[in-house]
């Protein structure tokens, strides 16, 4: 139980795929333009990390050493396909506005890296509790990007309105150039949070070891 | 004119990275400094116009006849891993000093999304002209490898420069260089309309 804690809170914290470690970074700018995009989006590769995580594990004993890197690519398009082929055919609108970036998520290096990094060392259902997280992680940047942007440029949040016509509509944030600055700006405060709630407990630590060692001179 | 089209497409108007958003993990992860940014950028222009003349040839060769376009991704993917690695081993044996050069930059480009992009974009027609014969994606390609690399070498030398300012520290690093670039964006949005 604290393991799979362990790895939620190291997929959606301590290693958040965008705002730690700043890995794919293509669709996390691209298709934010929209809450629902962002939710899609981050399903979609949840689903993708899920599944070549638990794949890759369950073979990680078979696939030789040399060839590794083109049998997961191999492992990870074929999920990506999947989830290709199901979306054209359920949720034709989203397959729309995602576009390309659906079959781009065979090159997300999150994908990649959760593979070569834990998959490919660790058991199968480890492996997929930490897709999961991971996912989850991106999911949940994904979707703040996305709050932000829709906000922004357009009032709106999943598509109803939320800000009235007293707020102006800054259509940049729906631009590239918008999410460039939405990502850096949410990084920032990210970090900004995580550095002060780091330092609390570093401080924290150290006054529990110095109390201990008063109380161990003291006996 | 329309080759020349294409290339002011790719390269300004759609910069496949301040406005299509694609290979921006190399963008940003390898702009530190103006000469690793050069670097990269060749190897991908390489990369990128001989992976756009393959895989328009396969797809169109291949794939449409056996009517398994739904391979696509896997396909191109495959093709661009073994690409890298052809074109590593190449180098290596007839031209060490461009081997020093590029090298160290070939095996990343696998899992630059601006490669499997534009090869994709190529077949699936997302590309703002048409692209109907091979000469017509090899150039696409090679103008949007080009694109990749007017961006990253711009970035880099504002990052060069940024690196002396006094940031504060949660803008330190990434979300730093994530506001020049919107500002490029910016710039480059200036384009958008020059092709119609």
């Amino acid at each position: 139980m604290n393991r799979i804690l362990g790895n939620l809170k190291n997929g959606l914290v301590t290693q958040n795929p965008i705002f730690r470690l700043a890995l794919g970074m293509c669709p996390t700018l691209a298709i934010t333009t929209s809450v629902m995009n962002g939710l899609g989006m981050g399903l979609a590769t949840t689903f993708v990390l899920v599944f070549s995580n638990l794949l890759i594990s369950l073979m990680r004993k078979v696939i030789p050493d040399k060839i590794r890197i083109p049998a997961f690519i191999v492992v990870i398009a074929t999920f990506v396909t999947i989830v290709e082929m199901v979306m054209n055919k359920f949720m034709f609108d989203l397959y729309e506005q995602l576009g390309v970036f659906i079959a781009l998520i065979t090159v997300n290096c999150i994908v990649f890296a959760r593979a070569e990094s834990y998959a490919s060392a660790n058991p199968v259902f480890d492996s997929a509790v930490d897709g999961f997280a991971v996912g989850l992680g991106f999911t949940v940047a994904l979707c703040l990007m996305g709050l932000v942007r829709e906000l922004l440029a357009f009032g709106t949040a999943f598509g109803f309105t939320v800000l009235g016509d007293w707020f102006p509509r800054i259509s940049i944030f729906a631009r590239p150039a918008g999410g460039f600055l939405t990502l850096g700006l949410l990084m920032a405060a990210f970090n900004a949070v995580y550095n002060k709630v780091e330092k609390a407990l570093k401080a924290r630590r150290e006054a529990h070891a110095e109390r201990q060692t008063v109380e161990a001179e003291a006996v | 004119m329309e080759y020349i089209l294409i290339i002011i497409g790719a390269v300004l108007v759609n910069n496949f990275v301040l406005v299509k958003f694609l290979g921006i993990c190399p963008f940003l992860g390898v702009s530190k400094s103006t000469e690793n940014s050069l670097g990269m950028g060749f190897a991908v222009i390489f990369v990128m116009s001989l992976a756009s003349l393959i895989t328009f040839i396969i797809y169109h060769a291949v794939l449409v006849p056996l009517d398994l376009i739904y391979l696509k991704t896997i396909v191109f993917i495959l093709v661009i891993a073994s690409l890298v690695q052809i074109v590593e081993m190449a180098i290596k044996k007839f031209s060490p000093s461009l081997y020093a050069a590029l090298g160290v930059y070939l095996p990343l480009i696998t899992t630059n999304c601006a490669v499997l992009g534009v090869a994709l974009l190529n077949v699936d027609g997302g590309v703002a002209l048409p692209i109907d014969n091979v000469l017509k994606a090899f150039i696409n390609g090679a103008a949007s490898g080009v694109g990749f690399t007017v961006a990253i070498v711009l970035l880099s030398a504002i990052r060069e420069r940024l690196a002396r300012a006094d940031v504060p520290v949660c803008f330190r690093g990434f979300p730093i260089t994530l506001v020049a670039a919107s500002i490029m964006a910016m710039a480059f949005a200036a384009f958008s309309g020059m092709i119609s």
